[in-house]
């Protein structure tokens, strides 16, 4: 006797445990097999890009906040830099110096969170998502010592800061680099070898590099394919060209490397921060700049490594002190395209566990 | 008369209590019938208290403390606030399968409780089949929960049933086969009388069935790292997605109960049950009870969650066999070893299980990605 049966639908989201906000998808499942899905997304659509338009310059940098929530430092980042090129704005040294230190830091707490949820995603319930929170806390108390925001933090303007570190920032800063790389040893250490998720993640949800370059992948997605790009290196923006550190690289693609590419450029992150903090120079960290600017007919495009991948602001002005249009090259929503691709003729568990290991944030997605 | 006391002496509950034990068969057996209902209710309620403050630990937060002095009460504030909730029930559910689930899955958690004894026979009734009674009860849970799985109408519901299904018809042979190793170095079904042939505790006569038990009985109630049919972070919630108040309550009831069940029989069956030096032996019972339950919690903070395939290679070809050897070995060891040298078996049976496990771990690869079935 033969049993007949059918492929069946399963929605996944808008509200699901594990889809990391309000993404759906339509899976198309054979038994416990994925067969196709469908990527809905939208739920979180606040037409940022729209609002843009409405507000002045300096207006939007906290709505750039907004959009991958997880890293906001970074997205005032790549904002900050488009409206620069495009007014002709300079950046002191120490500034770009902080910037850097910002940057690298907020990769690592987002980096934190990508790894601890992708350890949920893989069913450890909570520890190593709630070690790893631990550490994020300790980021974010720098940053709220900054800003006084944890998660939004509205932090950089153009041509520099809103205003300079206090005096007990860099103190603090240095008692947290003394932490730091001691824990991501200990997170290497218990997590690494761990058999369930070698068993779990190696070979699962492969990314192969022509894939990954047809899709415009960037970020450790595409690093874990095999291919050493990281803007950092290849269009050096900020100061980045004097530091050193590596490229860490992944070697099949799959749900491991991602994960351990993730953890390595923490190493290479706090490496950074390191030379940064022993190089930075004392001055001014904000060049002396009308409060509106008013950036001259024409456009400009930066793109910056944000921890997802590369983040782009492509602003064209019509000489006002609002950008006629901007553009955004959302990181997360790129990176998702390849999905689809990575999970069919895996199972419903490798599908929560490929989409994880992508690291994806729907503020981001849907704008 | 005479049949009832022919029942009763089958039923043997005479064989270890005292003689002047006061009240007939029915008084004894409505007496242990609230014992256990009693006692079960308020293990649950320790379970979780134990699981949640120790997971709290586990994770570097504190876990719930708000609820009287170190957060004691919290269970019971659970169970207040799960007892007013709303019962919402599915439109397209099956209403009555949807409404007999819960007793379905519970039931069976219960009965098991009949024949452990909490001191020497201190039982409901001293089956002489009782680990094979203990063993065709547990599995009638399942039926439950794949009801609450099908009645409830939703995808995720069904992929955790048929889950959990999957899990526990592969689980049970490694678990029965584990068992009879138990039940040939004592010589017996009765749970009673397995407690009194440890005077070693078979844990060390029989390290390896201890180990694919203790493996086995982990899957087979869904606890991680084999928790797929309520994986969280992929199906929901699993079969009882569609559950709300006082029905969830009794999923998560069962869920806890089921924990407790199987830590009982293990201290009963390898850890040498109520015997123990001072102590009063039901305290020693608790105690062991407690102590399994805690590596239970222990695996569940730190291990990943495996998938449907693994779960099945797991028991397949990694648990099924060693059972089998493990089984042969003890065959043989008994017939060659007469009953006076059993602490014989000690070394030498830790020492094969040590060899095998390592061997066969060796042959045995879960990793890179595709395992087939």
């Amino acid at each position: 006797m033969t049993l007949k049966t059918e492929p069946f639908m399963l929605n996944m989201g808008p509200v699901h445990p594990s889809t990391h906000g309000v993404y759906r998808m339509r899976a198309t499942l054979d038994g416990e097999v994925v067969v196709d899905i469908e990527p809905v997304f939208g739920y979180l659509h606040r037409g940022i890009e729209k609002l843009a338009e409405e507000r002045t310059f300096t207006g939007f940098i906290p709505l750039t906040d907004r959009l991958d929530y997880i890293s906001s430092m970074s997205n005032n980042m790549a904002y900050c830099m488009a409206v620069e090129k495009l007014a002709g704005i300079e950046v002191p040294e120490r500034a770009e110096y902080l910037r850097v230190i910002l940057a690298e830091m907020q990769r690592l707490a987002n980096h934190l969170i990508a790894v601890g949820s992708f350890f949920n995603d893989c069913g450890a319930y909570f520890t190593p998502f709630l070690y790893m929170f631990r550490e994020r806390e300790k980021i974010l108390d720098l940053f709220e010592m900054l800003s006084g925001q944890r998660l939004t933090y509205n932090y950089m303007r153009f041509g520099g800061f809103s205003q300079d570190v206090p005096a007990e920032f860099m103190p603090a800063l240095r008692k947290f680099m003394g932490q730091m790389p001691g824990m991501v040893d200990e997170f290497d250490r218990f997590l690494k070898q761990n058999e369930v998720l070698l068993a779990r993640a190696r070979g699962v949800g492969i990314l192969t590099a022509e894939q990954a370059i047809n899709c415009g992948i960037s970020g450790p997605v595409l690093r874990a394919s095999g291919i050493e790009w990281d803007l950092r290196k290849a269009d050096p923006y900020s100061i980045y060209d004097r530091f050193e550190f590596d490229i860490p690289t992944g070697e099949f693609g799959d749900c491991y490397d991602r994960y351990r590419v993730r953890v390595e450029e923490m190493r290479q992150s706090l490496r950074i921060i390191e030379q940064a903090m022993d190089q930075m120079p004392s001055g001014p960290v904000r060049s002396d700049l009308p409060h509106l600017v008013r950036p001259p007919a024409g456009e400009a495009y930066t793109h910056i490594e944000s921890p997802k991948g590369e983040l782009g602001f492509y602003l064209v002005s019509d000489d006002s002190i609002a950008p006629y249009r901007c553009h955004i090259r959302p990181t997360s929503l790129i990176n998702l395209s390849a999905l689809r691709d990575m999970v069919i003729g895996w199972k419903v568990a490798d599908l929560i566990l490929t989409f994880g290991s992508i690291d994806i944030c729907l503020g981001e997605v849907d704008r | 008369m005479a049949t009832i006391g022919i029942g009763i002496n089958n039923l043997g509950y005479q064989q270890t209590l005292p003689p002047d034990w006061p009240g007939g068969f029915w008084w004894h057996w409505l007496l242990f019938m609230v014992i256990i209902i009693v006692c079960v209710l308020i293990l649950v309620m320790a379970a979780i208290y134990i699981e949640r403050r120790g997971m709290g630990r586990m994770q570097s937060r504190l876990g719930p403390n708000r609820a009287g002095p170190f957060g004691l009460f919290q269970p019971v504030a659970d169970a207040m606030k799960v007892l007013l909730k709303e019962d919402i029930v599915p439109t397209r559910a099956d209403k009555l399968v949807h409404w007999l689930a819960p007793v379905v899955a519970f039931a069976p958690v219960l009965m098991i409780f009949a024949v452990i004894p909490f001191g020497d026979g201190w039982q409901l009734a001293n089956l002489n089949i009782g680990i094979l009674y203990v063993v065709a009860v547990s599995s009638v849970a399942t039926v439950g929960v794949f009801m609450a799985g099908w009645g409830s109408s939703n995808k995720y519901s069904l992929l955790g049933a048929m889950r959990n299904v999957a899990a526990v018809v592969s689980y049970e042979i490694p678990l029965v086969l584990a068992v009879v190793g138990v039940v040939m170095v004592a010589g017996s079904l009765s749970m009673n009388q397995i407690v009194l042939a440890q005077d070693i505790p078979f844990f060390l006569i029989q390290p390896l069935g201890f180990l694919l038990f203790f493996v086995a009985g982990c899957a087979e109630i869904n606890r991680s790292p084999f928790d797929l049919m309520e994986a969280d972070s992929e199906i929901v919630a699993g079969f009882h997605t569609e559950y709300s108040g006082m029905k969830f309550a009794m999923f998560y009831l069962v869920e806890y109960a089921e924990a407790i069940a199987i830590s009982a029989i293990i201290t009963t069956l390898f850890l040498g049950g109520w015997r123990g030096p001072l102590l009063p032996p039901w305290l020693w019972f608790l105690i062991k009870l407690i102590i399994v339950f805690f590596v239970m919690v222990w695996t569940r903070t730190t291990m990943p969650r495996v998938r449907i395939d693994q779960l099945m290679a797991l028991a397949w070809k990694f648990l099924l066999p060693l059972a089998v050897i493990n089984l042969l070995i003890t065959a043989v060891e008994l017939l060659f070893w007469s009953d006076t040298i059993t602490w014989l078996m000690v070394p030498v049976n830790i020492v094969i299980m040590i060899v095998l496990v390592v061997l066969w771990s060796k042959f045995f690869k879960l990793g890179w990605g595709k395992v087939e079935v």
